[in-house]
């Protein structure tokens, strides 16, 4: 699903963001990638999205080669991919139901079927309901079910998710969390960057994890991490490295 | 097809709902457009009437031809019949010498006078008008010619120096219209341009995410081109109202001048075909002038 051969990303101020980053993960997996704040998630994140291109190295993206992809041709490309945001990304001027069918509108889907899909997408994150709120109307939780409600109306097949509990707390970063597990059930790859150890702890599945911009643990084998590491202090060695 | 047609009437009225949603400033930039638009509408108006006014001296626009004496009647009129067998002829009047001498009597004040004469003094004459078509000076020059050339024909008179005068002015005065059009169309285009582009910054946030859930430039412009739509026909609307104040407050006035005159002249306002224009012309910069706007400033916005 996505490739990364030997990838660089260096900003124009010189800050090398990615260096050398070589990972693939399978169509259907669910994988959070770890590391301090200035690791390289959202960078990671932001070249798969295309919001960021490499500056060196092949990113290959459900079987397509990021470097082909001309800006024309990006918000195609983007529609394949559901976004989920830390700070939401709604349009607060707009219903709950506008946001949610922005990407169907896009997407030039029907009226009547827009309604139906962002009324099941609703549905599947617990808002059916609140479709005439407003987002300020709604908690900060209910507003990120919002972002995901948006982000998997229009079924894409890869879920990517920056930080998306960051600004929750730990009952409801479960009960987000829980929401992309049961999409990884239906067969959607999702990735997520996050740095809450709280909620690594909970959840025994591949994580990548960036240090200044490497991979120092590509946590290629799921069975590795098969077992939650109920050891706090094991685990704060995993989240930054053993003590030398 | 159904579904296209369905988003853009979508868009249409929504960006109609977010121009409503800032009544004022929606109202104020209108109302810059509808000036400028009035400006050259109100000149039209004006040289159209002018026009007008002065249709009586196109008929002023006559040769006119004397006949030699003696020429009988009959001969006349069949000479009457011939000069109104061209093309370039609208038509042919035939003044006989008793009735030249009647009306002579009666406007010059000379009828006593006048009445004691016991020959008439006055030949034939006859009135050609040409076609409006053809009034250039030098085909009327060579109309004249061949009537001098016609037998029993006496005079001919063609006075083409103010016909020309009267051209030139015109001429002046609607290529004065054409450019003063052109440049206030210029600012319509930079004034709806400059308003779109305050709108692309104030949304910046909205266009970033529908960027990134992949919508694309011509999705994330159409609204704002709907919006140019709607300022360009908005001012296309009040530079109709201006123009039919200003007529109406004109109307009076120009009455008393005309009737003092003696004419029944009477100021006419924008006819079906003038206003239809004008409101197309609105739209139309209108759009022009967002499209130019939207996509220029449209590109600068990525999502980061």
């Amino acid at each position: 699903m996505i490739r990364f051969d030997h990838v660089y990303k260096r900003y124009p101020n010189g800050r090398e963001a990615l260096s050398n980053v070589s990972l693939e993960v399978a169509r259907g997996e669910l994988v959070f990638v770890t590391g301090h704040s200035g690791a390289g998630k959202s960078s990671l994140l932001k070249l798969i999205a295309l919001i960021e291109r490499p500056t060196r190295g092949q990113l290959i993206v459900n079987g397509q080669n990021v470097a082909g992809v001309s800006r024309r041709k990006i918000p195609a490309f983007r529609r394949q991919i559901g976004m989920v945001f830390q700070d939401h990304k709604l349009l607060y001027d707009r219903t709950v139901f506008d946001n949610v069918a922005l990407p169907l509108v896009i997407a030039g889907v029907r009226t009547k079927e827009i309604g139906k899909r962002v009324r099941a997408a609703l549905d599947q994150v617990g808002l059916l309901g609140r479709e005439q709120c407003l987002p300020l109307e709604l908690s900060t939780g209910e507003q990120q079910r919002v972002g995901i409600a948006r982000a998997v109306v229009s079924k894409p097949p890869l879920l990517i998710a920056d930080e998306p509990t960051g600004n929750l707390d730990p009952d409801l970063s479960l009960e987000v969390m829980n929401l992309f597990r049961r999409f990884n059930e239906v067969g959607v790859t999702v990735l997520i960057a996050s740095h809450d150890l709280y909620l690594l702890d909970r959840f025994p599945v591949r994580r990548i994890r960036l240090e200044n911009g490497r991979i120092v643990d590509p946590g290629n084998a799921a069975a590795d991490d098969a077992a939650p590491l109920l050891d706090p202090r094991k685990l704060l060695e995993r989240e930054h490295g053993a003590p030398s | 097809m159904i579904a296209w047609l369905t988003r853009h009437l979508q868009t249409l009225v929504g960006s109609l709902g977010r121009l409503s949603q800032q009544k004022f400033s929606t109202f104020l930039t209108m109302l810059v457009i509808g000036i400028a638009l009035a400006l050259p509408t109100c000149l039209h108006v004006l040289v159209t009437n002018a026009q007008r006014a002065t249709g009586a001296w196109h008929r002023a626009l006559e040769i006119s031809v004397f006949l030699q004496p003696q020429t009988p009647e009959t001969e006349a009129q069949q000479l009457a019949d011939r000069i109104s067998k061209r093309r370039d002829v609208a038509q042919v009047e035939l003044i006989t010498a008793a009735k030249g001498l009647e009306e002579f009597q009666r406007q010059s004040g000379f009828g006593e006078a006048l009445a004691a004469l016991n020959e008439n003094p006055l030949p034939h004459a006859l009135l050609v008008r040409p076609d409006g078509a053809y009034t250039s000076t030098d085909h009327l020059a060579e109309l004249a010619a061949w009537i001098r050339e016609l037998p029993s024909v006496d005079i001919v008179q063609l006075d083409t120096g103010w016909v020309e005068r009267l051209n030139a002015i015109l001429e002046a005065i609607s290529r004065a219209i054409v450019i003063a059009t052109a440049l206030l169309a210029l600012g319509v285009l930079v004034i709806v341009g400059n308003t779109i582009r305050l709108d692309i910054q104030n949304r910046r946030a909205e266009i970033e995410i529908t960027k990134l859930v992949g919508g694309s430039d011509g999705f994330v412009r159409r609204p704002f081109l709907y919006s140019g739509l709607w300022y360009g026909l908005g001012g296309a609307v009040l530079a109709w109202l201006i123009t039919a104040l200003v007529v109406s407050a004109l109307r009076d006035p120009v009455g008393r001048i005309a009737s003092l005159y003696g004419s029944s002249f009477e100021l006419a306002s924008l006819d079906l075909g003038t206003s239809t224009k004008l409101l197309l012309t609105g739209a139309a910069l209108g759009w022009i002038g967002s499209f130019l706007s939207a996509t220029r400033h449209l590109r600068d916005i990525e999502p980061s």
